[in-house]
């Protein structure tokens, strides 16, 4: 009697402790599915549905017709496309590198630093906490001819003929890169440094007791130690070039991606083909272009990154 | 760094620039870097007469373009909209990405990998590639030109998830188990035990959900159509299509779009960098 009323008090509870503990992780789960169900997974499904159709906002009751790879089709033998795929890939080529060596050098300078360290450190990180919108309005304003713009009006002074920046289709896109490297350099700095604490001190020792100079501490030390982070760096910031479109957008406002294209990413395509010349099914088909070339640029260059070294 | 200092200098090694020189090179580069800033300040305090005048401090400074440029009331308005949906966006994606972080990293149950890597993969998608579904989503629901509109898109990251977990794997099991024996049931234990242990996680991840709303520019300038309910990085650029030339007031637009994410900075700075450094280590 006793013995079985002890084992149904001990043997329910803990049956019941499990069930409930799994009603406790499925209630915790399921607004959450339910969001990336339809947040999240069933639009990156329609993204590709829609690019094998003609979809517009008036066909969408009915329903848009299936075209195959018609937009396909059209995108790669289209002349803008390739000549933003060409842009895209400039902010991308230009910018990685050089926002990744800049910030190198400044963290590995500024982390020596102890006398205004914060000080000097916001100095580098108070642009990344702008908006970009803003920020694309004051480079804009720097680059106008002279009078206005004051670089211009500064190589002006120092008799050196001004450049018309934005107005150049040789120098409108070196300009914008500039101001998005400008953007995102303080992010790049500060994880550098934190990569650099990360590194322990006794390494340093031991290398300076081996008689090596700093030349050679930084190549076969610092830079090989420091190579997860730097990975995380450059797939983050050519992600980041190759989606940019704040700064572009709000730096040519008059003509979006001018003059005669030649700023134009692949992102400020995509916007007016969707969201003002209204053809979603075509604009679809290039968002599934840029999702592959960030797959693939992932994947490559973890892979050259991890060979390496 | 002490060590560094200490170090003897090596018979074999470079000259080394001395500390002065770094140290004067390192502020010069970070003066360059808030160059843009100090003269969009400098010039929002010109009058459109002196704009050509390009010293940095003012000859008379005066605030009539921020009098002019508040006081229809667009910018409170913007100012309100961009509070409204960062803070709004932050507390969900902070609550929701928390728990199903704590859940993944503290629960072991049937499907537990699969969500994980559900969510996780998430993040190779680009929002470029779901605007578009997400337009005409929004344009079946009513929900365009809306401030749920905007903030639906954010209301929980593949990001944030993958942070909180990586940092309640951290917190022992014994916590956990003490607080059950205690008889507390497991949403109070992961609020009342688990989310106090993991506070730095918490402030980075709200630090990082905050700075990315209130900067946001593609999907807002998507999803919104009346004036009313831009955003303030919106908002700005309709501001400065508008002024077409007048340099001075689109300075202050651009100032009073930046002014408050320079004010929580210097009031927040190490708790800010700090955070960054975590996210971005850790993410």
């Amino acid at each position: 009697m006793t013995n079985s009323a002890l084992t149904a008090d001990t043997g329910a509870p803990r049956l019941s402790m499990r069930t409930r503990r799994a009603l406790w992780v499925w209630g915790f789960l399921a607004l959450p599915l339910l969001f990336y169900g339809v947040i999240r997974f069933y639009p990156t499904l329609d993204a590709f549905w829609l690019s094998l159709t003609n979809a517009n906002p008036g066909n969408l009751r009915r329903g848009p017709e299936f075209i195959w790879f018609d937009n396909y089709l059209r995108l790669f033998t289209s002349r803008d496309f390739w000549q933003v795929f060409r842009n895209t890939f400039a902010y991308l080529i230009l910018g990685t590198p050089i926002s990744l060596v800049l910030s190198f050098i400044v963290a590995y300078y500024l982390d020596k630093l102890r006398f205004g360290h914060t000080f000097l450190r916001a100095l580098y990180f108070l642009p990344f906490l702008t908006t970009a919108s803003a920020m694309g309005w004051v480079w804009r304003w720097f680059y106008q001819p002279a009078p206005t713009g004051i670089i211009n009006s500064a190589l002006g002074a120092m008799g050196i003929p001004g450049l018309d920046f934005l107005r150049s289709t040789t120098w409108a896109l070196p300009s914008i890169m500039v101001t998005a490297i400008w953007a995102g350099l303080g992010f790049q700095i500060i994880i550098f440094m934190a990569g650099l604490r990360a590194i322990p001190h006794s390494y340093y020792e031991a290398a300076r007791i081996d008689g090596l100079g700093e030349g050679a501490i930084l190549r076969r030390i610092t830079l090989p130690l420091l190579k997860p982070t730097t990975v995380f760096l450059v797939v983050f910031s050519s992600i980041g070039f190759l989606r940019i479109f704040d700064q572009v957008y709000n730096m040519t406002t008059n003509d979006p991606g001018g003059p005669l294209g030649s700023t134009k990413p692949l992102v400020l395509l995509i916007y007016q083909t969707a969201f003002q010349s209204y053809q979603m099914g075509y604009a679809s088909a290039m968002t599934v272009v840029l999702f592959t070339v960030l797959l693939v640029i992932s994947l490559l260059q973890l892979w050259i990154l991890r060979d390496r070294g | 760094m002490s060590a560094a200092d200490i170090a003897p200098p090596l018979p074999k090694g470079r000259v080394r620039p001395g500390r002065i020189l770094t140290w004067t090179l390192v502020f010069i580069g970070g003066v360059i870097m808030i160059t843009p800033i100090l003269f969009m300040f400098s010039t929002s305090l010109k009058t459109s007469g002196q704009i050509y005048d390009l010293r940095l401090i003012p000859a008379r400074p005066t605030l009539d373009n921020y009098i002019k440029v508040l006081a229809d009331g667009r910018f409170l308005r913007w100012f309100l909209n961009s509070t409204l949906v960062a803070v709004c966006v932050t507390a969900s994606s902070v609550f929701f990405d928390s728990l199903v972080g704590y859940t993944l990293a503290k629960f072991r149950f049937r499907g537990r990998m699969f969500v994980f890597i559900a969510i996780l993969s998430t993040l190779m998608i680009p929002t470029e590639m779901l605007v578009i579904p997400w337009y005409l989503m929004s344009a079946q629901f009513g929900w365009l030109d809306s401030y749920w509109g905007i903030m639906f898109p954010g209301m929980m990251t593949a990001f944030g998830t993958f942070l909180m977990k990586q940092f309640f794997e951290t917190v022992p099991d014994d916590f956990l188990e003490a607080a059950r024996i205690d008889g507390l049931n497991e949403f109070t234990i992961w609020w009342k035990v688990a989310m106090p242990l993991v506070t730095p996680a918490i402030s980075a991840l709200a630090i990082f959900a905050f700075l990315g709303n209130w900067t946001a520019f593609f999907w807002p300038l998507i999803v919104t159509t009346s004036k009313e309910l831009y955003t303030l990085p919106v908002g700005l650029t309709s501001f400065a299509v508008e002024q077409s030339i007048q340099w001075e007031m689109i300075m202050t637009g651009a100032a009073l779009a930046t002014i408050p994410t320079l004010v929580v900075f210097l009031a927040l700075q190490r708790f800010i960098v700090r955070g960054v450094m975590l996210a971005g280590l850790k993410g």
